[in-house]
């Protein structure tokens, strides 16, 4: 038994998801000691409120990198998914049942028309994202004129607080529905791509997806499978958001598409396929927060955050290439 | 012995283009059955239609122990038995070796996965074959001979009654094959078919049962190993006879073009010298792990020697890049011609001219069409390259024509040392008589050539000298005529 | 085969433009007018109209060129944009700082300094991009995502997202003065399609870079230099990026760090209509250019209809899946 703990802990070692973790460990001891104010439980909590739409986000995105695929049209999925969810609502009445279910059914539909025009179409995925995510984003606009929905309806705004606790003077944390909708939404990914046939037969496709197709792999139901779920992701993610600003605005997701490729990519996610994992992804989005939450605690400017992310994501892509060409010379084959 | 596997006529078209014809084929439990053919004789279609990837032309009928079925598709004929390791072994670099072997586990609906339950089918394969692997390690950090155990682990556990190797000793070192070899005939005892496709005569006599020849889509029959030989199965498979000479000319006189002095590299090989003359042909043969391919490369600038000189006409040169080769007169033909002796989606023309782009500019550094026109119509009639356009993409060329745009490539940039690595790799057997005319062709030119390659046929009757490595040394350099294919053969193997 | 003027000069220009592109793209230009004739009527004939589309077209077709140069050697470069408005923010900034109050030589000096700071930004982002991608070995879609992010981070970091504008009576010239009736920014545009043109289809290079999109790794064993070739083509294309960034800040005279973000679609868009095989090796200029023609006779079009810019995406994002997916519907039919 313990030769096996020491086996996989040295595989740990040299893996991406160990640096990464030393890395935030670093700056979070860096910056608590800069900044009393960042080992709060005032600032973790925010930090992980605020957060969870990137994050949700990027659980969806690293399920389509795994697979071998790309997309950057969830922005738009999000943003129409939020809009009629909500606007539905507003107009007929619901529930946080039929709400979600709205929104993870629109999200899932526009993700399968990704689907549908990468695989049956046999155009690249960057290209299919690029075009939905301007038809989605196009139409929405034009549809709704833009404008914002400032009144939701009451439940919608209560949301949730749950495991009430107690820490320093006068205040109360406990786990709202963003941290709720991430932490779920995390545990969800990690079994389907831990504990599911279907989450290793992703892994596999987007390790070699001519060996899956002569196995005879459902390649069509699984991108299909892996689309929808980044547009279900897309859709709860909206929701998240929503909740928290207490407004749909349909203008305003658009754009942060970096932060959530920042994350993953971080994460050690590759865009060959086929690598990636959930605890990556989390450490990748930790270190996101990490950094512009530290940036905002010294004093920097929020207009100088984009320029970090910018940083961090060549590095971090600049340092993953260069090991992996390291790996590769060193196991020098006939 | 059981009949396992029943094909009758079956035909498969490909547009206007006829794969196979009408073939009709047995196999039978607990036998080895090598299938042979030139490219283009139906042997991938064929395996393809076993595996149910491929469905026949309606007619065609595929018993499997008496059932019959029109057709088949991936998932069925794995449920029936039917194993593929194909040449590339279709393995999950990203997943580590117990998923691979048992990624059977992962088929079917929604389902929890079960890691101990692979982790052990993984481990009573690798019993059954006689290997140990970590099942934890990825598949990515193993050698090619481990990969193979794998592939082979992997159709092992699936409870296959056929197994079908694609080329499977392509990549392997001697001592490899013939691991190889004896686990084929611990399987065969066990009442498992094995079929070998291959085109290395020399170990499909020596290990089957039974022989198939496909030529042009046709079975042009089904024979026992014991009745036929090598030339015998090559006349068979092209239909015609070649008469190999052995080839002599004196090249003592001749001055040294390349000159290896005590090279090194690390790990690849050691202590390795020889000289190479003006005309001459020299045969480099040696198993795979030898050295050759890394020696080659040194050679033509892709990788650096850590010891040692090279000296080019008497100058000791420094080869850092392929393009300071290149511009001293040192030029390789890839064994991989497809993905990387050749730009298959591009033009003829323009494979052929990518070396000599500077030579074709003129004013302005602008390339002159004119020149780029007749450059490219001289190589294509003094090869004789069979091609309807120069502007077709190369890859609708033959295998053989091919290879002559890739020695066209390499010969437009006048090199004075032309290494070959495999060049009758996937060239037809009708066609490769006219590669080797080219190759003596450039040798009365006085062209050094070093001709490396796996046949040692090949190496003994088409070259001048032989030189044969082993375990990174240099252990053998002869003249042709004075030795013979058994001393190569014990050399190579030793 | 024959022999007169008229059909050998038919046929290299279709060799220039790729036989296949042509063919299918005049007649749909064709129709397109006709079509428009129709339902607009005569203000789409007006002189108006068209020269609004020759002034609109250039800074889209100098992106344009920018993301074909990386499309052909199986690249993408997602950073042209936030390039140009990098590009473009040098030059403004330097501009409204040390224009007022200078004459004569001063006033000519300060301008040259600006342009060539502004052409410097450029060729360093260029640098980057290529050596990230060349030498690193990183995917250029995640490289040109990383400095995209750069360069408008930077953008905005120094501006807040404001406006800078008011520039010098020749800068605007460009923009919008013409030559005989010919914008200038449309002969800026001619002055950077044909030198591209060439370079791809007549010279060492432009061979090279076809070779690497279809297959980097045999270009490189038959001895072409593929790093230095593909830094070079990045550093090009960012160039590129920096004229079509003089072209935008004369005619809008201004700079902002979040212009033209929809053009990015439009460029990939131009370029898979005109031919650029999205995964690298192919496609010609003038293709892309009678593509860019196509898609600003529906731009403006659409703006005469009083079409809505995001029903305009919508529709561009629509026309790209259609475009796109033609190669495989081709092939399907054909059998």
């Amino acid at each position: 038994m313990p030769e096996s703990f020491i086996a996989s802990f040295s595989r740990f070692r040299r893996s991406h998801e160990f640096w990464l973790l030393i890395v935030i460990l670093v700056l979070c001891a860096s910056l608590s000691l800069a900044n009393a104010q960042f080992l709060t439980m005032q600032n973790l909590f925010d930090l992980l409120t605020s957060y969870a739409f990137v994050g949700i986000l990027a659980l969806g995105l690293l399920v389509v990198l795994i697979a071998g695929g790309i997309d950057i049209s969830f922005t738009a999925t999000a943003s129409v998914a939020q809009y009629v969810a909500l606007a539905v609502a507003n107009a007929y009445g619901a529930n946080w049942i039929s709400v979600c279910a709205m929104a993870i059914g629109i999200g899932g539909a526009l993700g399968a028309v990704n689907a549908i025009l990468i695989q049956k179409l046999r155009i690249p995925s960057i290209i299919v994202s690029i075009a939905t995510l301007n038809v989605f984003y196009g139409l929405l606009i034009f549809f709704t004129a833009g404008k914002y929905i400032y009144s939701l309806p009451d439940w919608f705004a209560t949301g949730i607080f749950w495991f009430e606790f107690e820490w320093g003077k006068d205040s109360s944390y406990g786990v709202n529905l963003q941290i709720f909708a991430l932490a779920v939404c995390f545990l969800i990914t990690w079994l389907v791509l831990n504990r599911t046939n279907i989450g290793r037969q992703i892994y596999a496709m987007g390790g070699n997806a001519d060996a899956a197709r002569r196995l005879g792999f459902h390649i069509f139901g699984l991108n299909m499978l892996v689309y929808c779920y980044m547009g279900v992701m897309a859709g709860v993610a909206s929701l998240v958001q929503a909740q928290l600003a207490q407004s749909v605005a349909p203008t305003v997701l658009v754009g942060k598409e970096l932060d959530v490729v920042a994350a993953v990519v971080l994460g050690g996610a590759s865009l060959m396929g086929g690598v990636g994992t959930v605890l990556g992804t989390f450490l990748g989005l930790a270190l996101l927060a990490v950094l512009q939450n530290g940036l905002i605690l010294l004093g920097v400017s929020s207009y100088w955050s984009p320029l970090f992310v910018g940083f961090v994501i060549l590095i971090s892509v600049s340092v993953t290439a260069w090991s992996q060409r390291e790996r590769r010379t060193k196991r020098a084959g006939p | 012995m059981a009949t396992f596997l029943e094909l009758s006529g079956i035909s498969k078209r490909f547009g206007g283009v006829h794969a196979l014809r009408e073939v009709n084929l047995t196999l039978e439990a607990g036998e080895v059955h090598c299938i042979v053919g030139e490219n283009g004789s139906g042997k991938s279609t064929l395996i393809k239609i076993i595996s149910g990837v491929e469905e026949p032309e309606r007619g065609g009928l595929i018993a499997i122990s008496g059932k019959e079925y029109p057709k088949l598709n991936p998932v069925h004929s794995t449920q029936c038995g039917i194993q593929v390791i194909y040449q590339d072994l279709s393995l999950f670099p990203n997943l580590n070796v117990a998923e691979n072997i048992a990624m059977a586990h992962h088929l079917g609906g929604l389902h929890r996965v079960d890691w101990r339950a692979m982790k052990t089918t993984a481990m009573a394969a690798m019993e059954k074959v006689g290997v140990e692997l970590d099942p934890e390690t990825k598949v990515s950090e193993l050698s090619i001979a481990s990969r193979q155990l794998v592939a082979i682990c992997r159709a092992l556990s699936a409870d296959a009654k056929v197994i079908i190797m694609d080329e499977p000793t392509a990549s392997l070192t001697r001592h490899e094959v013939d691991s190889l070899i004896k686990l084929v005939s611990d399987l065969k005892r066990s009442g498992i078919c094995i079929v070998f496709v291959s085109h290395r005569l020399d170990e499909v006599l020596e290990i089957a049962d039974r022989v198939t020849v496909l030529r042009d889509g046709a079975k042009v029959g089904t024979f026992a190993a014991e009745t036929i030989d090598g030339r015998k199965l090559s006349h068979l498979m092209t239909g015609q006879a070649f008469d190999y000479r052995v080839q002599t000319r004196d090249v003592t006189a001749s001055p040294v073009v390349l000159e290896v002095n005590g090279l090194c590299r690390d790990g690849d090989y050691q202590d390795v010298s020889f000289q190479l003359r003006a005309g001459e042909v020299v045969g480099l043969t040696g198993l795979l792990g030898s050295g050759r391919t890394e020696l080659a490369l040194s050679l033509f600038g892709m990788n650096t020697p850590d010891r040692g000189t090279v000296a080019l006409q008497g100058r000791p040169i420094a080869l850092n890049t392929n393009g300071d080769a290149i511009d001293l007169g040192i030029a390789y033909v890839s064994e991989d011609r497809l993905t990387l002796g050749l730009i298959l989606n591009q033009s003829v023309a323009a494979n052929i001219t990518l070396t000599v782009l500077e030579r074709l500019a003129g004013t302005f550094g602008l390339i002159r069409a004119h020149a780029r026109r007749s450059h490219v119509a001289r190589w294509i009639a003094d090869l004789a390259i069979k091609v309807s356009n120069p502007e077709n993409p190369v890859k609708t060329l033959s295998g053989g024509n091919q290879q002559r745009v890739v020695l066209a490539k390499w010969m437009a940039t006048n090199p004075r040392v032309l290494i070959l690595d495999s060049p009758t790799v996937g060239v037809d057997i009708s066609a490769k008589h006219g590669i080797y005319e080219i190759i003596q062709r450039l040798a009365r030119e006085g062209v050094a050539i070093l001709m490396i390659s796996d046949e040692i046929p090949e190496v003994l009757y088409h070259t001048d000298r032989v030189l044969v490595m082993h375990d990174g040394r240099l252990t053998i350099d002869v003249a042709a005529e004075k030795t013979s294919e058994d001393a190569l053969r014990q050399a190579v193997n030793a | 085969m024959n022999k007169s003027p008229l059909a050998a000069l038919l046929r290299r220009m279709s060799r220039r433009v790729g036989s296949g592109t042509v063919a299918t793209l005049a007649p749909l230009l064709l129709a397109l007018w006709a079509g428009f004739a129709i339902v607009i009527g005569d203000r789409f004939f007006s002189i108006d109209t068209l020269q609004s589309m020759a002034f609109q077209m250039p800074e889209l077709g100098i992106l344009s060129l920018a993301m074909m140069l990386a499309l052909l050697s199986g690249g993408l470069n997602l950073s042209i944009i936030a390039t140009a408005n990098l590009t473009g923010l040098t030059i403004a900034f330097l501009l409204t700082r040390y224009i007022p109050g200078t004459d004569g030589i001063a006033w000519v000096g300060v301008q040259v300094v600006a342009l060539v700071a502004g052409f410097a930004v450029a060729a360093l982002i260029g640098l980057i991009n290529g050596f990230v991608i060349a030498y690193l070995r990183v995917s250029p879609i995640l490289a040109t995502l990383g400095t995209m992010t750069l360069c408008k981070g930077l953008a905005i970091g120094l501006t807040h997202g404001n406006v800078i504008s008011g520039f010098p009576a020749p800068i605007v010239f460009i923009g919008n003065g013409t030559v005989w009736g010919v914008p200038v920014a449309l002969i800026v545009l001619a002055l950077c399609a044909l030198p591209v043109a060439t370079l791809l289809n007549a010279t060492p290079f432009g061979a090279k870079v076809y070779m690497i999109g279809s297959n980097e790794k045999a270009t490189r064993y038959s001895g072409v230099d593929t790093r230095a070739v593909l830094l070079k083509l990045y550093v090009l294309s960012s160039l590129l990026a920096g004229v079509a960034a003089v072209v935008m800040l004369a005619r809008f005279n201004s700079a902002n760090a979040a212009y033209g973000e929809s053009y990015l679609l439009v460029t990939i868009l131009a370029a898979v209509l005109g031919g650029v095989d999205p995964f690298g090796g192919f496609g010609k200029v003038g293709g892309l250019i009678l593509a860019l023609i196509i898609l600003q006779v529906i731009s403006s079009a659409f703006n005469l209809l009083n079409l809505s810019q995001f029903l305009t995406l919508a529709i561009w994002g629509g026309i790209l899946i259609a475009v796109a997916a033609v190669p495989y519907l081709r092939g399907k039919f054909a059998r």
